[in-house]
């Protein structure tokens, strides 16, 4: 019935148009289209394509990174609909995330980010040379399923350690996971600090999210 | 003549710097360094919100406070490295996590005795004109990680040194150790043996630690090389020519900062610009744009008048093959072309992070084959060819020719083992080996052939001394990397 609409809706995200995909979502609801249904038909097999064709080296990260600009704008405009209808999106989970005290090295962390936003978890982003507790308090906070730690100097990698004492301090552990990575660090590090998982990249780390929290 | 590659017309060199200019100016550069705050108010800049507005005219005084030259010694206080002009060094990449071990060709943490193996060779290298703090070592505390590697390396290494601090506060301890070798912090400010890498965070931002880096360093007298790293198409605009701008505009605030903390101080023009791989995110420091944007930023900086600083030699593969070959290659002779004056980044694979001894060697052979090229072609005598035809004559025997004896080695470079010009046979005799293999056995060869360069024993005890109460401080008993 709708199928015209869905496949725009799935085509805006493939071409990382966020004008377009706040119009498309704007004309669906219009069309009585509910928002969750916007989402699952059209938003979700765009931005599946693209994980796929990225994968396959046919995509690239501007690609990727615009999908997930385009799926965030949809998403803010379906999201007070989906709240009336009482409908909730189902996040995969909240994940809070940050590049750990002493360390500036941002752009593994926000892609990471992006890419596990695109992938349909909630994220927030503590940004950069964020002190140990915060991973902690702000976890807390937002009742967070996740936390994603990056570091890329071997001086600050130690500081993953202190955000799992932190959390394990704030009573957050085993629920809270504790996901690590950046250049330095290994799997074999994650173990002996007692994180839960290491990522080497973005695809990694979303499939590791995924797995941690059995989806 | 040396050959030159110039890769930007004059116009838009100027466009490059006047889009800098602007830049520095609006949006501005956010600072974060108080003590750098400090010195960019007093002298007239806007501050808001920790980001400083830059006016072009500030920026002018000190680029034209900044030297146009100025050298590195080594211990025996010769000035060796010369940073201006056209002079072309190369030192080995600083600061990696990993080395490729050459008998697994796994890629394993570094420890402190990679990092003694990798200066020893360099060491016996005469292609390497400066040493490096080339890997991190994990078997010190972290806190003490940047201060130790200097720390062997002055242990064993008399060649210059391009380093760099990972935090703030290490900065004053490795001037100290610099000051131990060089006789006093006077001698050390007279003659340098030191050049630290400081990195501004892209896009156009310095951190506490960088900031407060230039400043210590420009009071101290110890060169600093602003190292600006914009990625193009993640943390810098996705076009060379954008990405050049940015550079500029990046540098330019770094010697703002460092001239105003102590005008006249030594500082360069250096880089790492590389572009973003889209494929795999990674920093592509083996692409052909890497090397262009590296040439054309030395441009900016020697039109400018200042001593520069590149990144290239390394590559992107995870073993020493045909790719690492063809894309060092590649990169060092556009860097050496270019005129820049330090080359970092040999023996480097994997984007930065893993080094090999292996590839050290092979990389100073295509340094030595750059080198040959900027020696250029030359008249050598009276006549081109005509004096030698009086005597060869039509029978053409050169080789009985007392010139061919005596000029064969000005005119030919004559590559090390690494490289077979062999025959067949004779390479099939001598165990077909491949570049690897044969990297592998020279590394062997250097290292047994390598001696410690003198070191008085009361400076020895003052560089043990300084670092063992930093290492005291961070719990470490023992130091390792002293053997040999
Ligand atoms: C760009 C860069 C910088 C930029 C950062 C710009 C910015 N805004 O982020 C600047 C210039 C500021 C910088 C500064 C410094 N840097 Co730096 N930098 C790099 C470089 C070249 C690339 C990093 C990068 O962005 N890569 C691209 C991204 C996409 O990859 P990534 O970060 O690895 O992230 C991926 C994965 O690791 C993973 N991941 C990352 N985080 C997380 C988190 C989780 C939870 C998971 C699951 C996965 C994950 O997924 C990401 C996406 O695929 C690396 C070299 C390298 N090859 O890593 C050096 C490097 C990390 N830096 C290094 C150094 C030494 C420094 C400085 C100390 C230099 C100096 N002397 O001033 C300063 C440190 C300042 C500080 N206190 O933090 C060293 C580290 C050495 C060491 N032993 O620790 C490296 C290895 C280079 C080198 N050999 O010198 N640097």
């Amino acid at each position: 019935m709708h199928d015209d609409l869905y496949l725009a809706l799935r085509q805006c995200i493939i071409d990382g148009d966020p004008e377009q995909a706040i119009e498309l979502c704007q004309r669906a609801l219009a069309a009585g289209i509910a928002a969750l249904d916007a989402i699952n038909e059209g938003l979700v097999p765009g931005l599946n394509h693209v994980g796929e064709q990225f994968a396959q080296g046919e995509m690239f990260l501007p690609d990727l990174v615009m999908a997930g600009e385009a799926m965030k704008a949809a998403t803010a405009i379906l999201e007070p609909a989906m709240q009336k209808a009482g409908a909730r999106r189902e996040t995969l989970g909240k994940v809070v995330l940050g590049t750990v005290q002493g360390d500036i090295h941002e752009i593994g962390k926000t892609l990471v980010g992006t890419m596990l936003s695109a992938s349909g978890f909630e994220v927030h982003d503590l940004g950069v040379d964020v002190p140990f507790e915060t991973f902690a308090v702000k976890a807390r906070e937002l009742n967070a399923d996740v936390v994603g730690v990056s570091a890329l100097l071997t001086t600050t990698m130690t500081g993953q350690k202190n955000v799992v004492e932190a959390l394990e301090r704030h009573g957050l552990r085993p629920r809270v996971k504790i996901v690590v990575g950046g250049a330095p660090v290994t799997r074999s590090w994650g173990e002996e600090i007692g994180a839960d998982g290491y990522g080497e990249d973005a695809l990694a780390a979303v499939a590791l999210a995924k797995t941690l929290l059995g989806k | 003549m040396q050959p030159k590659l110039e890769i930007l017309e004059r116009e838009l060199i100027e466009r490059i710097l006047g889009e800098a200019f602007t830049l520095i100016a609006e949006p501005g550069v956010k600072v974060q360094a108080p003590a750098a705050v400090e010195l960019l108010a007093g002298a007239g800049a806007r501050i808001e919100e920790g980001v400083a507005h830059i006016p072009e005219a500030l920026a002018r005084r000190a680029l034209a406070s900044a030297p146009r030259e100025f050298f590195l010694h080594n211990r025996a206080g010769e000035a060796v490295v010369r940073y201006g002009g056209d002079a072309v060094q190369f030192d080995p990449g600083s600061s990696c996590v990993h080395i490729l071990d050459p008998a697994t060709l796994e890629h394993r943490m570094t420890q402190a005795a990679d990092l003694v193996r990798l200066v020893q060779v360099a060491e016996m290298l005469p292609q390497y004109a400066a040493q490096s703090t080339a890997v991190v070592c994990n078997d010190v505390p972290k806190e003490t990680g940047d201060l130790y590697r200097l720390f062997l390396v002055l242990l064993h290494s008399s060649k210059p040194i391009v380093t760099g601090a990972f935090a703030a506060h290490s900065v004053p301890v490795m001037i100290e150790l610099l000051a131990a070798d060089s006789g006093g912090r006077e001698a050390l400010r007279r003659k340098p043996r030191a050049v630290f890498d400081v990195c501004p965070s892209p896009p156009l931002h310095w951190s506490e630690f960088a900031g407060q880096n230039l400043a210590d360093l420009a009071r101290a007298g110890v060169p600093a090389e602003v190292v600006s790293v914009p990625l193009a198409g993640a943390a810098a605009p996705v076009t060379l020519a954008g990405t050049l701008v940015q550079h500029a505009a990046e540098c330019i605030s770094g010697i703002v900062i460092h001239q105003l903390a102590q005008p006249g101080a030594p500082v360069v023009w250096g880089g790492a610009p590389a572009i973003f791989d889209m494929r795999s995110g990674i920093t592509a420091m083996g692409a052909v744009e890497t090397a262009m944007l590296n040439v054309a930023c030395a441009q900016v900086g020697k039109h400018l008048g200042l001593p520069t600083h590149g990144y290239l030699t390394g590559s992107d593969a995870k073993v020493m093959d045909a790719q690492a070959g063809m894309e060092s290659g590649v990169a060092a002779l556009m860097g050496a072309l270019g005129g820049i004056n330090m080359i970092s980044g040999a023996g480097m694979l994997d984007s930065l992070a893993c080094h090999s001894a292996e590839k050290l060697v092979l990389d100073a052979e295509t340094i030595a084959m750059a080198q040959r090229v900027l020696q250029g072609i030359r008249p050598r005598g009276e006549s081109l060819a005509l004096a030698m035809f009086a005597q060869a004559g039509l029978r053409g025997e050169f080789l009985k020719l007392a010139e061919t004896r005596k000029l064969f080695r000005s005119e030919q470079h004559l590559p090390s083992s690494v490289i077979d010009r062999g025959s067949l046979h004779a390479w099939e005799q001598s165990g077909a080996k491949d570049t690897f293999a044969r990297a592998r056995e020279r590394v062997a060869e250097l290292l047994a052939a390598y001696r410690r360069p003198a070191l008085a024993a009361e400076v020895e005890g003052e560089l043990k001394a300084i670092v063992g109460e930093q290492a005291r401080r961070a719990g470490m008993e023992q130091l390792p990397g002293l053997g040999t």
